[in-house]
């Protein structure tokens, strides 16, 4: 039930939000390439995937961002051709794939474990696919060579699969995938068995790389960083549904749920009621904070509804003095973390629920920059734009 | 003892546990093996044991190799059990490779069953097996007359049979060494073709593979191993087979273990029985080699890291 975007806002100016506004519109999509409709998976009595509708536009980066054991490889392999879906059905490029074999399916996959065949170089590994194209071995050979120098492997084309390190296996993997010139290419984790340098680095080729062949990527991933690096759109995936989809701005600064606010980066949920709607704000009464605040209002709020309002922490302003803003709030700073260019505090609230904030550290520490210190009274304040309000 | 005791936990177990096979390799096949060889270069002599060395005889005799060249008995014997060898190894891998890729396939729990079944044969005595075979191919029996009817069915008048003469012939021999050696052929097969990741086969056909395609470029390539092994493990024990080509065979066509039963047993020529299993030996050695060799490139790329 992928809830429609929200309607562009004005963006308060205060924002600490570096998006654009224009961010925030729904994302214009490219021409619809593949609809996923109503497909469900069950395995016997478990279902991993329910009823997932999903519509994916031409060169687009998609990620499927979810747990694990949510389901993104089991919907994966259904665009693959190599589940079946149990109800539903994939069109890819306006053709019911109901039925149709992997290997006449226009989608490569790049596989979690990279499935290169340990048997045959690096070369052949990437040749593989060609063979079923009708082209002259000089055609294949120079494509051949113009996939190692995609990914940087010339040197080591005539290297078996164990002569190699995990990132070049891995480079392997994504030029077989790209060789035949897929109109879609589907990537399962593609970047999980790397270590952090190399995991952003490969990001990077992975989008120049999507952006020069313009192959529509799907990409599979846990990693909610990775995700907004990469993709265009999201879509959060939980225990076999699709929860939101959205562009990475939306999917942060707009989740739905509080499952989706909470796997999205970190984020501090109370309780609240609301009080009173006036236009475009909704008065909530949060007895965490003991008091009203004011937020920005969601269609179908009614007065009186119980709702859960959620803050980021890079959202909250935090001062010794209380400062002159709509919602402010007094407490009293139980642990800091100082990261050098930020900070992050741990805030006891006059109800006693702790709140996370995230301060940019602006001047240097020892000239004030900090804004508080251990057991500090400080007061914190935030935008009525800032604050999320989530009805689930 | 306490430098005893410290030389064993720093490495005696280490060394205990690689000293076990070499011992039993040289206790029972080394030193067997050069006694059979020293047997081998003696003179038959009618004494008890039945040979010699030096006296009136030569202290080394060759004159056995010579004869394995020389008397054509031999090398029809050893030309008989390669071939008979070699088609009960093509048939039991005709028939074991389908059966092992089958195995990986179903479920788990049909998996144990079927496991199960080809490992049941050895459960019941190796000659009884023999024996029930001797049973159905004999001319009375109903296998033979099921048989000879299909037969009579499908060929024309002229040909027609009263029963299929199965008894006795090679045909028999290889019958038999297929059905018996058929799970030393699915065993290591499977083992190989068990360890292979399916996603392999996934990929192959994700770039736009057929089955059948896939089974050729994927799983046929990284099965030789096992085919290998399967083979070694057939064609060796069946090429010195003695007691089916005894039971079931053509006498006048007598496989290599026959010969050397017989040169022991009756005519009590222990040199010439040595020589021709020395040369037995030999022969099989040329194969072993290749599957170490095979078995060192395999292991040789996994150490190496062949899986992420
Ligand atoms: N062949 C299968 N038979 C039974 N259950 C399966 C099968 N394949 C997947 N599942 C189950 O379906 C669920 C979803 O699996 P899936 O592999 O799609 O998860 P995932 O989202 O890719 O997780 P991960 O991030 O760990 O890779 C899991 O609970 C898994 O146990
Ligand atoms: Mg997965």
């Amino acid at each position: 039930m992928p809830a429609a975007p929200h309607p562009a806002p004005p963006a308060p100016a205060s924002a600490p939000s570096a998006q654009a506004p224009s961010a925030l519109a729904p994302s214009a999509m490219a021409r619809p390439f593949i609809r996923i409709e109503g497909v469900s998976k069950r395995f016997g009595s478990f279902q991993a995937v329910r009823d997932v509708d999903l519509t994916i536009g031409e060169g687009e980066i998609f990620a499927l961002l979810g747990g694990s054991g949510c389901g993104k490889t089991t919907l994966l392999r259904m665009l693959a051709g190599f589940e079946d879906p149990s109800a539903g059905r994939i069109f890819i490029d306006g053709q019911d794939m109901t039925g149709v074999p992997p290997w006449e399916r226009p989608v490569h996959m790049m596989f979690q474990s990279y499935a290169i065949f340990p048997h045959m170089s690096v070369e052949r590994n990437i040749a593989y696919g060609l063979k079923h194209e009708r082209m002259s071995a000089a055609q294949r050979a120079d494509r051949v060579r113009e996939m190692l120098d995609l990914v940087q492997l010339a040197p080591f084309a005539q290297r078996k699969p164990h002569q190699i390190s995990g990132g070049q296996r891995q480079r392997v993997a994504l030029a077989r995938a790209l060789a035949r010139q897929p109109k879609l290419l589907l990537l399962d984790e593609p970047l999980a068995a790397l270590d952090k340098k190399l995991r952003e680095q490969t990001q990077f080729e992975l989008m120049s790389i999507q952006s020069r062949t313009g192959v529509t990527f799907i990409v599979v991933t846990h990693d909610q960083e990775e995700a907004m690096t990469l993709a265009d759109r999201i879509a959060v995936m939980d225990r076999g549904q699709v929860r939101q989809v959205g562009s990475p701005t939306e999917i942060y600064e707009y989740p739905n749920s509080r499952f989706v606010a909470g796997f999205i980066g970190a984020i501090s949920t109370f309780a609240a009621r609301v009080v009173r709607l006036t236009g475009e704000i909704a008065e909530v009464d949060i007895p965490a904070m003991d008091g009203t605040f004011a937020a920005r209002s969601v269609p179908g709020l009614v007065e009186g509804q119980s709702v859960t309002l959620a803050l980021r922490p890079e959202k909250i302003s935090i001062a010794k003095t209380c400062p002159a803003a709509v919602n402010v709030v007094e407490g009293q700073v139980k642990d800091l973390a100082y990261f050098g260019k930020d900070s992050l505090y741990r805030v006891t609230l006059p109800g006693g629920d702790l709140i996370s904030v995230h301060a940019v550290n602006a001047r240097r520490a020892d000239e004030g920059g900090r804004p508080a210190d251990w057991d500090d009274r400080v007061w914190l304040s935030f935008e009525p734009g800032s604050a999320i309000l989530l009805t689930d | 003892m306490t430098a005893l005791a410290q030389w064993f936990h720093r490495r005696g177990w280490r060394d205990l546990i690689i000293g076990i096979p070499y011992a039993w390799l040289i206790l029972f096949f080394l030193l067997p093996f050069l006694i059979v060889v020293a047997m081998s270069l003696a003179t038959r002599t009618p004494t008890a044991p039945p040979f010699g060395y030096g006296g009136d005889n030569p202290l080394i005799n060759p004159a056995g190799y010579a004869r394995l060249f020389t008397d054509s008995l031999y090398l029809r014997a050893f030309l008989t059990s390669l071939i008979n060898a070699g088609v009960a190894t093509v048939l039991c891998l005709l028939l074991g490779y389908p059966m092992a890729l089958a195995l990986t396939r179903v479920s788990k729990s049909w998996r144990t069953i079927l496991l199960m079944l080809v490992i049941l044969p050895f459960w019941t005595s190796f000659l009884l097996r023999v024996y029930a075979w001797m049973g159905l191919m004999g001319r009375n029996s109903w296998f033979n007359g099921l048989l000879t009817d299909l037969w009579n069915l499908i060929t024309p008048q002229a040909w027609a049979l009263q029963s299929i003469p199965m008894m006795n012939t090679n045909f028999a021999v290889v019958l038999v060494m297929v059905y018996t050696y058929l799970p030393f052929m699915i065993l290591p097969l499977y083992a190989n073709l068990e360890r292979l990741d399916p996603a392999l086969d996934e990929a192959a056909m994700d770039l736009g593979s057929r089955p059948f395609q896939v089974f050729r470029d994927v799983t046929l390539p990284q099965s030789i191993p096992g085919i290998i092994a399967g083979g070694l493990l057939v064609f060796i024990p069946a090429a010195g087979e003695l007691v089916i080509p005894s039971l079931v065979g053509d006498a006048a066509a007598p496989m290599i273990g026959r010969i050397i039963s017989d040169e022991f047993a009756q005519a009590r020529d222990w040199p010439m029985a040595s020589t021709v299993a020395v040369a037995l030996l030999v022969l099989m050695v040329g194969p072993t080699m290749i599957y170490s060799r095979f078995q060192a490139r395999a292991e040789g790329a996994e150490t190496d890291g062949a899986k992420p």
